[in-house]
């Protein structure tokens, strides 16, 4: 099939940025959308063009690494599916194909497609984790856990921290993201003893960077690659007015 | 040069235990005074640094995703062993350390492997008291499956995505760490050499990915962490960045590289759909604890897999090795595979593919409990393939998956550059010829919660600061080479992309250095490979500069690591005149086409050293002693 596509490029962090046009010809739609970016890139090097930065690495769904906005969705158009995981065969012959950045105050571009997420590792440095140290713990077994709340659990553990959620919320919010590292270890008898600290620590954080707030537009949840329920949104919300109320 | 293992004497039950106590400390307030630098955040990379600077170390640690949590270990899907005997089922740290040794063709360090089966149980206890979501029971009580090459089941998993889930308990440890200022963390920045003063790793040299800067860092140790090199073969299962430079780096700087030529191929992995594949999507092994694997028996037959009658299959691992079936080891299991297509009875539109059908286990159990244990995989199958593996079978093929070569390192992880520790992937040390399922996420922690933190302590309490910072005239030299080097490949100017010379330096190792090799066609590759390089360096093509992000310059320096890392591969191959584990020499065989091993000539490390770009690298020889294990025929029949 035969595309045409138009591309975000910017040189980098300092750069106005502009969408550039490219024909992108005898496409298989067997091929997924990055080795369809692949073969395109490769042309434009014959061209003597820069290729087009895009971040990528897995390939198959689960780094996060890769973050495309396709025709306004980001990820494109499949549910449930990273860009990387997309094939052409959603596409037909003769489609326009818009493909832009993440666009969120909280992650700048720093060339084309590529984009600065370390607000994501500052939240999560902020309490996203329970303080174990390495060495003297108890052995796995000596605390059972209801299989239901290990798997809601694992429902948010899921969450593979590419972004898409803020890239789709109006608000830029990071609220999803945030959620679904609270409610993992809220449902977890190892995340009692910090479960005040962490929700207020990480949602002082997203503050810090920039992310807007949670207006339950829920596209959040449409975008998301891992499909995470809001469910853990209104969970969060929970966590956090548990924390308020509490005396310290 | 004479490889040192520093395996500790005494029984092999006690060494680790009697090893830990000999080992000198530092005291409390005396271990704010050392740095590590840790290369890789991946699950050897995460836990190492966590855990050094949860002991009070400082640790640089050092990644090329924008995210710690990004790194390749985060694919991993099946599971992590254990020898928790949590099922009853027989389970012991010994059987897991005979299961490894066996299922690693007996060319594996009886002592290492006995270590990394004791504390196997420990990295469990540390994941779950992280908060890891690991699958359980409706007791409440741990989850466990089996996995190829065993017959108990010490699988622990989270779903599919057991990788994930460990990487980011890892990760947790780590940010915590980063968080309270004992680590920095520097996403997006390369190491591209190391930096050796009196015999003693003192620094890497790094390239900032976002404004090209280059730049040192020193410290009194460097740890390697930085994953497999299965990119060799251009397609395989790994991240598209996954590369040998930081190992191929420090090779060069005289660590050896021991075992190259041990690369896992992959039963279960969606075969190539055409030849603007960039990677190949893995399967996990545990699907084939339910599926099975089948071709048809005539050549040639062309009928859709519901129209070929049950007496016209041919189910051919559950024929050739019946007590194991379709969980023979994986070299076994690829090789069988390989064999079908080969014959002819190859499925799928290429011929290239044998089918996992799950027809059965879903008659048996119902589609919920198949789709409750492999759901995410089903869904990724269809995704990829547009197929749906719930009423038709899956087509699988072998694919590059896991590299058990590696850095050469003795009983500490201390390569033979004295302060070079090498973790993970990255290291050859456990798997022997060929590594057994959900060992390698165990390997890792291992390797970095529980290992490193005594022996690089010991190693600072016994060698002391290595007082060198970056200012001195070794660091300085480094930089300029690197600097050059990156000019370099931006000033060729030629016609050919460095994704072109990767497919053609895969193609040819893949050919004749995979699956199934032999002396004329490593022969024929050792004429070919140095070709590519002459090419490589006079006609590729890098646009843009060096101060930017430039994804292509970046990608040059990977190739061309790769390009001459793949020589030494050839030549350990060709040296290894024996079948064992995935290294299969077509020359050595039984009449049924099952390995040959040769323990009379070969019962050893095979440890290259550098002599020169295209020089035949220098083999040093570890002798393997097995004191504890009988040495015998792999037998899976
Ligand atoms: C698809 C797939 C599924 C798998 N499933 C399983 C499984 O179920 N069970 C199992 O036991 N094993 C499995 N494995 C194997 C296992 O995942 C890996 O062997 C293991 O995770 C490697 O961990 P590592 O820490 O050594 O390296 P990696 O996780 O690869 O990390 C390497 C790190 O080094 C960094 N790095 C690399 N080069 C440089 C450089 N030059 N400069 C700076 N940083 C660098 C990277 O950024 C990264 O952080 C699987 C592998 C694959 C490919
Ligand atoms: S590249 Fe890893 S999720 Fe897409």
């Amino acid at each position: 099939m035969n595309l045409t596509l138009y591309v975000w490029r910017q040189k980098n962090a300092d750069d106005k940025g502009r969408m550039e046009t490219y024909q992108a010809n005898d496409i298989s739609s067997h091929m997924s959308f990055l080795e369809m970016l692949d073969v395109v890139n490769e042309r434009l090097l014959t061209d003597g063009i820069e290729p087009i930065a895009f971040d990528h690495d897995c390939r198959e769904g689960i780094c996060g690494m890769c973050s495309l906005v396709i025709n306004g969705n980001p990820h494109g158009p499949e549910k449930g599916t990273t860009v990387c995981q997309l094939h052409m065969r959603h596409f037909k012959d003769g489609d326009k194909i818009y493909i832009e950045p993440w666009r969120a105050k909280a992650f700048p571009v720093i060339k084309d497609l590529i984009v600065d997420r370390s607000a994501f590792d500052r939240i999560m440095q902020a309490g996203g984790f329970v303080s174990v140290n390495t060495g003297g713990t108890p052995d796995a077994n000596a605390i059972p856990i209801p299989k239901e709340n290990a798997d809601t659990a694992m429902d948010a553990a899921q969450c593979i921290g590419c972004g898409a959620c803020v890239a789709a919320c109006k608000n830029a919010s990071a609220m999803l993201f945030l959620a679904a590292k609270v409610s993992q270890y809220a449902y977890l008898p190892q995340g009692q003893a910090e479960r005040t600290e962490r929700v207020k620590n990480m949602l002082t954080q997203m503050d810090l960077e920039g992310f807007g707030n949670c207006t339950n537009f829920y596209e959040c949840e449409a975008v998301c690659p891992k499909e995470i329920s809001v469910k853990f949104i209104a969970k969060l919300n929970r966590e956090f007015l548990r924390a308020t109320v509490k005396k310290p | 040069m004479k490889l040192d293992a520093k395996i500790p004497s005494g029984p092999l039950t006690e060494k680790w235990d009697n090893y830990k106590f000999e080992m000198k400390l530092i005291s409390p307030s005396n271990k704010r005074k050392y740095k590590a630098i840790v290369v890789g955040s991946g699950l050897a990379g995460a836990s190492a640094a966590a855990s050094l600077a949860e002991l009070g170390y400082n640790v640089d640690c050092f990644c090329y995703q924008d995210s710690p949590r990004r790194a390749h270990s985060i694919s991993a899907q099946g599971g992590i062993n254990a020898a928790k005997n949590y099922q009853n089922d027989g389970d012991s740290i010994y059987r897991l350390f005979y299961d490894t040794v066996k299922g690693g063709d007996f060319r594996s360090r009886e002592a290492n492997v006995y270590r990394l089966a004791q504390v196997s149980n420990n990295i469990i206890d540390q994941c779950a008291a992280q908060g890891v979501p690991f699958a359980r029971e409706y007791g409440g009580l741990l989850d466990n499956r089996s996995f190829g090459g065993s017959q108990v089941s010490r699988t622990f998993y989270a779903r599919g995505q057991t990788g994930q889930q460990l990487l980011l308990g890892a990760y947790s440890a780590l940010s915590r760490q980063i968080g309270l200022g004992k680590v920095k963390m520097y996403n997006r920045t390369e190491m591209l050499d190391i930096v050796v003063v009196d015999d003693r790793a003192v620094g890497i040299v790094v390239r900032d990915m976002i404004n090209g800067k280059i730049s040192s860092y020193a410290a009194d140790v460097v740890i390697l962490t930085t994953g497999g090199y299965g990119n060799v073969y251009y397609l395989s299962t790994n991240a598209i960045g996954c590369n040998v430079t930081a190992a191929y780096r420090a090779y060069k700087k005289g660590a050896l590289f021991a075992n190259p030529c041990y690369t896992q191929i992959h039963p279960t992995c969606i075969p190539v759909s055409g030849d603007y594949q960039s990677k190949l999507t893995l399967m996990s092994e545990s699907l084939r604890n339910d599926g099975r694997i089948w071709v048809p028996i005539a050549k040639g037959d062309k009928r859709p897999a519901a129209q070929i009658p049950e007496d016209e299959r041919d189910y051919f691992l559950e024929r050739k090795y019946p007590s194991f079936g379709n969980l023979a080891p994986r070299d076994i299991s690829s090789r069988s595979a390989k064999e079908a297509c080969d014959d002819g009875r190859g499925v799928g539109e290429t011929g290239v593919g044998v089918y996992l059908d799950f027809a059965d286990a879903i008659g048996r159990l119902g589609k919920n409990v198949i789709a409750e244990r492999y759901g995410n995989l089903f869904d990724m199958y269809e995704r990829i393939t547009g197929e749906d593996p719930y009423t038709v079978p899956m087509r699988i093929y072998p694919a590059s998956h896991y590299t058990m070569g590696g850095l050469w390192v003795d009983y500490n992880l201390e390569s033979t550059i004295p302060g070079l520790f090498v973790l993970g992937e990255a290291n050859f040390s456990d798997h022997g010829a060929n590594r057994l399922g959900a060992s390698a996420l165990m390997q890792g922690l291992a390797d970095g919660y529980f290992v490193v933190p005594y022996t690089v302590g010991n190693h600072f309490a016994t060698k002391g600061p290595a007082g060198v910072d970056t200012t001195h005239p070794e660091f300085k030299k480094v930089e300029e080479e690197v600097k050059q080097r990156t000019e370099k490949f931006l000033s060729i100017g030629g016609n050919r992309s460095a994704d072109s010379f990767h497919r053609e330096l895969g193609t040819i190792m893949w050919d004749n250095c995979g699956m199934g090799r032999n002396e004329a066609g490593l022969k024929k590759a050792l004429e070919m490979i140095p070709k590519v390089r002459e090419e490589f360096w006079q006609n590729l093509k890098v646009l843009g500069k060096n101060e930017e992000l430039n994804q292509a310059l970046e990608y040059a320096g990977r190739v061309a690591d790769f390009i001459e890392f793949s020589e030494v591969m050839c030549h350990d191959a060709l040296d290894r005149n024996e079948s064992c584990g995935a290294h299969f020499r077509e020359e050595y065989q039984t009449a049924e086409g099952e390995a040959m091993r040769n323990d009379n000539d070969y019962l050893y490390v095979a440890a290259w050293e550098y002599k020169g770009v295209g020089q035949k690298p220098e083999i040093h020889k570890e002798p393997l002693e097995y004191e504890n294990i009988k040495l015998a025929t792999r037998s899976y029949k």
